[in-house]
């Protein structure tokens, strides 16, 4: 049995920032006994910096939060805010936000897909290694993300935190003609982006299930993004049909509390644990995906998205990743396509006494906005409920059973090097957000 | 004076010391000549690639961490010696400027002439203000970076 008595392994995460991420896994024998991931702070300090600021204020506040995903903050926040004042963003104000947040889609998942969470597949210590020995794949790469990169600095004004967008739309709108040279970049990227998907379909994936509830936004008709209502779907083999809740629900059912495995204040759905992010959004939305999305999907063996199939193996998420970024540039493509100059650059939103919420689909997962205003704008209340923070207890089971399914199947065999990757590869499956100023994980091992 | 020079902050202005990068750029202007390119960045490895591309010479201003450490001691590195910093760790969300120039260097992507001038720093708390160490190496750093500039142009 256990010959090597208890062992603890610890990722601490150094860079800019001390002991702001942390895993660490306690190994009894062949059992892992502890699992503690420390993987998230919530932005609390935004929180705090927003209350008795203006209402036209949080979109360029909160862009701030997350270097690699501004526009999803900024829309949620955008969303909140015209929620509280009782305006509704539509037309073709609303189809140029979906534009920008497609943008960020692209750059995002093609950031992690190409110089993250690839090298782990091809048995390459990081991107430089991968550079070396598949040089195409990480030029084609950069080649999309620019293009995500080019639709954010035409439309938000600039590449990070977006300067051309504000409550009720933005400070100034493109001419039909001005979007002409994306459409062009975007059209090279759709080649790309299928050739990606190839890419990531044929690489060799561990056998892994998850069985969290699944939490995404649902827009009947298309692939959520910027819009719909929070559906639950149960862990497989339970209910398969989304359950649909009001957003002005989601503090009821999202909330901060102790799961099994964890001694860390967690969120649960309906006190069960719970997944957001492209798995959730692919089996609640998998059926509204643009055909070449679908095709593509369906071809890397996902399953047929049209009659609702899961990707239940955290590993293959890359894989889904791939898929939204091509069902990101058919949008864009479909949006510049039928765009017209809207009338006026905003809606005017007249601030009011009362309180609002919003949530869009951020590349990692659904991101929930609430703010409280006076009956001049001033806000007196915020809450951020980011993805991340919702799937650190999902990340952390996923982490556990990594581990556990190989000490199983190598026994006390399995050494502190290999477990060690296979976490990170397990948390990497999910693409989480360790607060953006922390850029590495040093790696430690201590025996018991 | 021919060359096209970029200058870039790296760094997080609302993580305390970690914003000193953006804030000797933000003391640069109108204290280099005309058509420099000043900008920040959050040090993303694909933006950094796109924002020197086409740059005959590119100067990094960054924050850095050393054990022991001691706040607002200023170093200048090569692309090669940065480079080389990386700590060939696990990251899962981010990747830094070690790796972003490896990665760079591999596909031929460094420009002519890049230096990278780094300050140690402190306190990088979300909401901080810069810590008085670093708030006393700062002019030198301005300056080491004005210097840099001139230095390349003065070159071409």
């Amino acid at each position: 049995m256990n010959h090597r008595g208890t062992r603890d392994l610890r990722l601490d995460a150094l860079a800019r920032v001390e002991g702001e991420a942390a895993l660490h896994l306690r190994v009894d024998g062949d059992t892992v006994t502890e699992t503690r991931l420390r993987i998230y702070e919530p932005p609390r300090f935004f929180e705090a910096l927003l209350t008795g600021r203006g209402h036209t204020e949080p979109p360029d506040i909160t862009a701030r939060i997350c270097g690699i995903c501004p526009v999803a903050y900024q829309m949620s926040a955008c969303q909140a805010i015209e929620n509280a004042c009782g305006v509704t963003v539509d037309g073709p104000l609303a189809e140029l936000r979906r534009l920008l947040y497609c943008g960020e889609w692209i750059e995002s998942h093609t950031l992690h897909i190409h110089l993250l969470h690839a090298p782990d597949f091809l048995g390459c210590a990081d991107v430089v290694e991968l550079a070396r020995r598949e040089r195409a794949a990480v030029e084609r790469g950069l080649r999309i993300k620019q293009t995500g990169n080019a639709i954010l600095e035409q439309l938000g004004g600039r590449p990070i935190h977006p300067v051309n967008v504000r409550v009720g739309g933005f400070y100034r709108t493109p001419a039909p003609e001005e979007l002409r040279p994306l459409a062009e970049r975007l059209r090279q990227a759709r080649e790309d982006a299928l050739e990606t998907v190839r890419w990531v379909a044929a690489f060799d994936f561990p056998d892994a299930v998850c069985d969290h509830d699944l939490l995404a936004l649902r827009d009947p008709g298309r692939y959520a993004i910027d819009s719909g209502t929070p559906a639950v779907m149960a862990a497989l083999g339970q209910a398969p049909a989304p359950r649909e809740f009001p957003l002005s629900d989601f503090e009821q059912r999202v909330r901060q509390g102790q799961v099994p495995h964890s001694t860390a204040l967690t969120a649960t759905l309906d006190g069960r644990r719970h997944l957001t992010g492209p798995l959730a959004r692919y089996a609640i939305n998998g059926r509204w995906l643009h055909p070449v999305a679908a095709e593509a999907g369906r071809d890397a063996g996902l399953g047929d998205p049209l009659t609702g199939a899961v990707c239940d193996n955290p590993f293959r998420s890359i894989v889904v990743r791939a898929v939204e970024v091509v069902q990101a540039v058919e949008e864009a493509l479909r949006i510049i396509d039928g765009y017209e100059r809207p009338p006026r650059p905003a809606v005017e939103v007249q601030p009011r006494q009362g309180t609002g919420a919003g949530a869009t689909e951020a590349p990692r997962g659904l991101l929930y906005h609430r703010y409280t205003l006076t009956e001049d704008g001033t806000l007196t209340g915020a809450r951020i409920v980011p993805p991340t923070a919702q799937n650190q207890a999902a990340i952390e089971e996923d982490v556990r059973g990594a581990a556990q399914a190989r000490l199983r199947s190598a026994g006390p065999a399995a050494d502190d090097e290999e477990l060690t990757h296979l976490c990170e590869r397990a948390i990497r499956n999910h693409d989480p957000c360790i607060s953006c100023a922390a850029h590495f994980l040093d790696v430690t091992v201590r025996r018991a | 004076m021919t060359g096209r020079v970029v200058v870039i902050g790296v760094g997080n202005p609302l993580r305390g010391d970690d914003g000193v990068g953006p804030a000797a750029v933000e003391a640069l202007r109108g204290r280099v000549p005309d058509g420099t390119v000043l900008t920040v960045s959050d040090g993303e490895p694909g933006r950094m690639l796109d924002l020197w591309g086409g740059a005959d010479a590119v100067v990094v201003v960054e924050a850095l961490r050393a054990r022991p450490g001691r706040p607002g001691t200023l170093h200048t590195f090569t692309a090669a010696e940065a480079a080389g910093r990386t700590p060939g760790t696990a990251s899962t969300h981010a990747l830094g400027l070690g790796e972003c120039l490896a990665l760079a260097e591999t596909l031929g992507r460094l420009p002519p002439r890049l230096v990278v001038h780094a300050m140690e720093v402190a306190d990088v708390a979300l909401g901080a203000r810069f810590s008085d160490a670093v708030r006393s190496a700062l002019p030198e750093l301005i300056d080491r970076v004005a210097a840099s500039v001139r230095q390349t142009l003065d070159r071409d």
